[in-house]
């Protein structure tokens, strides 16, 4: 998945010499990175898509005459039928899918970005700081990093759920705290090879302080590359997210999220398939649309690769 | 040669003491302790189930406590299965799972590495394509969406195979929940091959030896097969480890009665002893198999294996 695809990205933007990036930048890398990427209808495609699955999840709930908690023991799994308003059906509860599969796309689509943002915040930081100091300190936090990479991520989050007891601020917090290792192998190797460039000796030279050196002068340098690893993290988020929910690990009732959404249609689907295909329909396109988008950008920058 | 098989074993050392340590320190500040019954125990027989498990000592005692009675294998007794100790669970859920994750890793390899070739050697053809296009959703489709979706096909719809248990691991039962597990490692592989062995048979070597006329099915086992295979085995590791977690899901979904199920189950009725034993289990094999994996990629990679002995 994603995160296969994250791992060659990693490796590739963390040998990527930075001078040579923003030799090019403003004039050429950029911008024929984005000519490559008009390029490729796929990714354009995916895009277009992704925009509207994020528009119908934000404003479609309100051209539904249903709440998406209301229980009618009246209407359970009922097939969709658009006359009655219940455009995906209904689950078992009687419960509208059409408005409950939007606002578990609300969930999961806000999961993928906080915990993203989480995950850039401690990112940038750590590789930022490891990459300036350099020597011993990067040593020794690049190890850290090595030793937090192998231990069994979801089998730790899911010990976690079970002491603390679910909640969503805690998979926001403990998804974002493991996706930051990537970011900050990434922001690490950039920033090494800006280190020695002439502005940041500059600004030495000038006695700015290193906090500001790092946040004012390295930092905004790496923005570009950390953007197109965010369109990598945001689905690995979203699955990662879902995963726990299908478990049972992940919102709680009434809310809801499409992980599991999908859990609670594969219990019925025997009777109410649509209970299934409607929510797995728009997280497996959602995730599409954004592998498509990452792949395209890492063409579109990387196009040895073709 | 062993010289880099026990150098990285030592550097898998830091990685098993975290892990134990943040799951040992996790449990005990965890509100409620494993004795919270409804009723509240007399304060004598707390106190003295307290003493049999050692919980009267301080918690640095009780951490070496536990760090020595994992490194004999001890996980301690499981809170929800009474009769039960949690390395028996592990014990009698294992095997299940390694048929399941072996031969889901199995399949992936052989199929994906068929798939990648066959890819390669007719690049930009509509195989290729066709393989590919597959491919990218095989990799975008969570495990836990195919799972029921092949269930609601080949078991509701067309009643070909049975939509869960285990049976034993009869051939019959194992069909699908390996087929759930091993179709994104499959698709992932597939594209890793693709992509390596279009390079290899873009070297000269192998120019060379159609030149000399050998036959394209020839070179390609002969000659390109074992170089454009290197970035699948250092793939391995990343794939056992998604399997090992895939494979919760799986079991869930398909009532397999594994080392993953224990775990959901435990979870689910916080059984603290159970699934901080299998999280450190897990932990230690993926490890292992790590470790395996790089001496493995030492031994076909002749840059590592002379690295080793210098």
């Amino acid at each position: 998945m994603t995160n296969d695809n994250k791992t060659a990205v990693v490796k590739a933007l963390a040998e990527q010499p930075a001078e040579q990036i923003l030799a090019e930048k403003g004039q050429s890398l950029w911008h024929h990175a984005w000519l490559r990427l008009k390029q490729n209808r796929l990714a354009i495609a995916s895009a277009i898509i992704l925009l509207l699955v994020v528009v119908l999840v934000i404003i479609g709930p309100m051209f539904s005459p249903h709440a998406f908690d209301t229980i009618d023991w009246e209407q359970m799994s009922v097939p969709p039928d658009v006359a009655s308003g219940h455009y995906f059906g209904t689950d078992a509860m009687g419960r509208d899918l059409f408005v409950r599969t939007l606002y578990g796309g609300r969930i999961s689509l806000l999961v993928g970005l906080v915990a993203t943002l989480v995950s850039l915040v401690i990112g940038i930081t750590y590789g930022a700081i490891a990459g300036f100091f350099g020597g011993k300190v990067d040593a020794f936090m690049m190890r850290v990093v090595d030793i937090l990479y192998a231990l069994p991520f979801m089998f730790l989050v899911i010990l976690l759920m079970v002491v603390f007891g679910r909640n969503i601020y805690l998979i926001f917090a403990a998804i974002g705290a493991y996706i930051w290792l990537d970011m900050a192998r990434i922001v690490r190797g950039q920033t090494l090879s800006l280190r020695h460039t002439e502005f940041v000796e500059a600004a030495e030279a000038l006695g700015a302080s290193k906090a500001r050196i790092i946040f004012r002068h390295i930092v905004p340098n790496l923005l570009g590359i950390v953007a197109v690893y965010v369109t990598l993290t945001i689905p690995q988020v979203i699955l990662v997210e879902s995963f726990l929910s299908f478990l049972g690990l992940g919102v709680q009732e009434p809310f809801t999220s499409w992980g599991a959404l999908v859990n609670e249609g594969a219990q019925d689907m025997e009777i109410a398939p649509w209970s299934l295909i409607f929510p797995a329909l728009f997280l497996a396109i959602t995730l599409f649309s954004f592998n498509f988008i990452g792949d395209g950008l890492r063409d579109a920058l990387d196009p040895k690769d073709r | 040669m062993w010289h880099y098989a026990i150098k990285r074993l030592l550097g898998a050392i830091p990685t098993l003491l975290v892990l134990i340590t943040i799951s040992f320190f996790l449990i005990r500040v965890a509100p409620g302790g494993p004795f919270d019954t409804e009723k509240s125990l007399p304060p004598e027989i707390q106190a003295n189930l307290e003493k049999k498990y050692h919980l009267d000592e301080p918690l640095y005692k009780q951490y070496f406590r536990y760090l020595g009675n994992i490194v004999r294998g001890d996980f301690g007794p499981s809170f929800q299965y009474k009769d039960f100790t949690v390395t028996e669970l592990i014990a009698r859920g294992f095997p299940v799972s390694l048929t399941l994750g072996g031969l889901a890793l199995l399949l992936a390899v052989l199929i994906g590495v068929t798939l990648g070739t066959v890819a390669a050697v007719r690049q930009n053809s509509w195989v290729d394509y066709a393989l590919m296009s597959t491919a990218m959703t095989g990799i975008s489709i969570p495990n836990f969406v195919v799972a029921p979706l092949l269930i609601l096909f080949f078991a509701i719809s067309l009643n070909w195979l049975p939509a869960g248990g285990w049976n034993g691991g009869h051939w019959l039962y194992l069909i699908l929940p390996v087929l759930a597990l091993s179709l994104r490692y499959i698709a992932y592989i597939a594209r890793l091959m693709r992509g390596s062995m279009i390079e290899v048979l873009r070297s000269d070597y192998i120019r060379t030896a159609r030149a000399k006329g050998l036959s394209m099915p020839r070179v390609v086992l002969k000659h390109a097969l074992k170089p454009a295979l290197m970035p699948v085995v250092s793939y391995l590791g990343p794939a056992a480890a998604g399997i090992i977690t895939g494979s919760v899901v799986i079991e869930k979904i398909f009532g397999v009665p594994g080392l993953g199920r224990y775990f959901v189950q435990g979870a689910l009725n916080r059984d603290y002893t159970l699934v901080m034993g299998v999280v450190i289990f897990i932990g230690v094999l993926i490890v292992v198999f790590n470790l395996i994996v790089d001496i493995l990629y030492a031994v076909l990679d002749p840059k590592i294996r002379l690295q080793g002995k210098g």
